[in-house]
């Protein structure tokens, strides 16, 4: 029982939460495994960006999340963000810091406070720029960069935090084919490495590459098992409404939509 | 590293010519007045030059750029504090309530035969510094505190007009007001004496020292709410603690010197159109530029229309207006350039 609970990167229990006056979630159980990627996926309002910012405790909530086996509510914001590194979907931001700048802001959880930057801090956002392909920009402004570089920035950000869980919400936002596949080799290369990955994906073909599939409807979770699963590809379908189908190419899977 | 230095250079580069500007144009402004650049030469000998250079020009000179650093750097918090380049130190009420503080202290003080010159002067300026204040806390209280920017944006321009309201119903009950409330409407370094001056001083080295702190919470709320709250930041407090400074700056400058308009919104735009920095040094750069800005304005508008006076707050208001102006000029034909 022990050695599985230190299997578990977070466990929610019984998660509710409302925007305004309306409820998204409805007593969410999950269990995430360490060191695996997991992908949440369900059509649109499910709930699944709702769920990631519970998850992420930057919403409040009922019920409970466990982080690294520890009550998230009651970790020092400092030590959650040491552990815990979150990429926001759609988030406004300005166009006046510099890729360098905004990448060295996921290093600020490491950081004392108004300490200069130090050589594993240089390294750390070295590393994170490189491995998004974004370092030759590393001078620009955000406001100089396209929708897709600057998302690549971002993801810098995320990476540069060398957290134990990385949540990521729509990080292929405006990547182009080939980005999202580099997207993935991160991904695969951040796992080998021990770290958790969790996303949500609007690219079902993209998520069925992770190891675990989360499948969420009208705030509930519907289906939760290994994305090379058959039982997981049948709720997939059935939770876009039989409007998709899975099929084998090659080694990998990809979801197609059923045209009338 | 050689792109990240360039903008780290620029930034120096600006710094050291705001400093060397600051320096020249105080230099300046100690030789421009209806005596001219006579009195500086004669201050040695001459007692009454001396007191024109040193207890007036100098004062208000110097005071000028204080009052102009406080509102640059009023500026470049609301500008963070509130992800909108266009919000000026203002936005919180604390000008209505300023208004509202002075117009009170007028008709129940201001204009009694009682009164002496120095009291109705350190009347309007506590009047001002409280209503500032008061119509901040009362911003707050509608906002419900600082945990959501739109809340408070809203009840900061309710806060502003309703005082606004109130200060201009003020006036028109006691019409004797109207030319004191308009001196201090148009603001004015003229009365900014030593004391002053060191009072605005002490406040800007205390909010300086307070922006520059939490300036790495303004970086993190460029990235977003959600963002900066995931890297650890407690965003409420450090929130809370900048409108302190925001209130503080505002309130200190506009006490003594009254509503002088544009300053705060267009220093932090001057510094962002020559250097991409990071929050720490725009802040620094900004209250740079705020001092230099009204220390230039406060020259200009002695030396204008000499021997006569032109109310400083004009003078920023124009060139602040011109400003915008050929900003929003210059960006609407990058922009059309940018889609051809």
């Amino acid at each position: 029982m022990k050695n599985a609970m230190h299997s578990i990167a977070i466990h929610a229990h019984a998660i509710r939460a409302s925007l305004g006056n309306v409820q998204i979630l409805h007593g969410i159980e999950l269990a995430l495994q360490r060191g695996r990627w997991t992908s949440i996926v369900g059509p649109n309002g499910a709930g699944k960006s709702t769920l990631l910012k519970v998850l992420a405790g930057l919403l409040p909530h009922t019920g409970s999340v466990t982080l690294l086996g520890q009550p998230l509510a009651s970790l020092p914001g400092r030590l959650r963000a040491q552990q815990l590194a979150w990429l926001g979907q759609n988030e406004t931001t300005g166009d006046d810091l510099t890729v360098w700048d905004v990448a060295m802001l996921g290093r600020l959880p490491h950081q004392p406070w108004l300490a200069a930057p130090s050589a594993a801090d240089h390294a750390a956002v070295e590393q994170a720029l490189r491995a998004t392909q974004a370092w030759d920009w590393r001078g620009r402004t955000l406001g100089q960069l396209s929708g897709g570089e600057r998302q690549r920035v971002l993801l810098a950000r995320a990476l540069a935090v060398q957290a134990q869980v990385l949540l990521m919400d729509e990080p292929l936002a405006n990547l182009d084919p080939p980005h999202q596949a580099d997207w993935l080799v991160l991904v695969r290369e951040l796992v080998q490495h021990g770290t958790t990955v969790v996303s949500v994906l609007h690219e079902i073909s993209m998520a069925l590459h992770a190891d675990q599939m989360v499948i969420m409807a009208q705030g509930r979770i519907t289906h939760q098992g290994a994305c090379a699963d058959i039982a997981t590809h049948r709720a997939l379908e059935n939770v876009f409404e039989r409007r998709i189908a899975i099929h084998a190419l090659g080694e990998q899977w990809v979801a197609l939509p059923k045209v009338s | 590293m050689s792109a990240i230095c360039r903008q780290q250079r620029l930034a120096s580069w600006l710094g050291a010519g705001l400093l060397l500007a600051s320096v020249v144009l105080l230099l300046l402004g100690a030789s421009v007045g209806s005596t001219g650049f006579e009195s500086v030469l004669k201050a040695w000998n001459d007692p009454v030059a001396l007191q024109i250079v040193w207890d007036i020009r100098l004062p208000r000179t110097l005071g000028a750029w204080t009052a102009g650093a406080l509102l640059g750097l009023a500026g470049a918090v609301a500008q963070g504090l509130f992800r909108n380049p266009l919000a000026d130190p203002y936005l919180l009420g604390s000008a209505s309530g300023a208004s509202l503080g002075v117009a009170l202290a007028l008709v129940f003080f201001g204009v009694s035969p009682f009164a002496t010159q120095w009291l109705v002067r350190l009347g309007l300026t506590g009047a001002a510094f409280a209503g500032a204040v008061g119509a901040v806390l009362l911003t707050l209280m509608l906002a419900k505190g600082v945990q959501h920017t739109l809340r408070l944006l809203l009840a900061g321009v309710i806060v502003g007009v309703v005082l606004g309201a109130f200060a201009s119903l003020a006036m028109l009950m006691v019409p004797e007001v109207m030319q004191a409330m308009q001196a201090f409407m148009l603001g004015s370094t003229g009365y900014v004496g030593w004391t002053a001056c060191a009072l605005m001083a002490g406040v800007w080295l205390l909010c300086m020292g307070g922006a520059w702190m939490l300036s790495p919470v303004l970086d993190g709320l460029s990235l977003g709410e959600a963002t900066a709250a995931s890297l650890g930041l407690p965003l409420l407090q450090m929130r809370a603690a900048l409108v302190v400074v925001l209130a503080l700056a505002t309130g200190t400058a506009v006490a003594q010197t009254g509503l002088i308009a544009f300053v705060g919104l267009a220093a932090p735009h001057l510094v962002r159109s020559v250097a991409k920095t990071t929050h720490g040094r725009l802040i620094l750069l900004s209250s740079l530029m705020g001092g230099v800005l009204l220390m230039a304005a406060d020259m200009l508008a002695r030396w204008l229309i000499a021997p006569q006076e032109l109310p400083v707050g004009v003078l920023t208001a124009m060139l602040g207006g011109g400003y915008l102006l050929w900003l929003m000029h210059r960006n609407s034909r990058s922009s059309a350039g940018a889609s051809l």
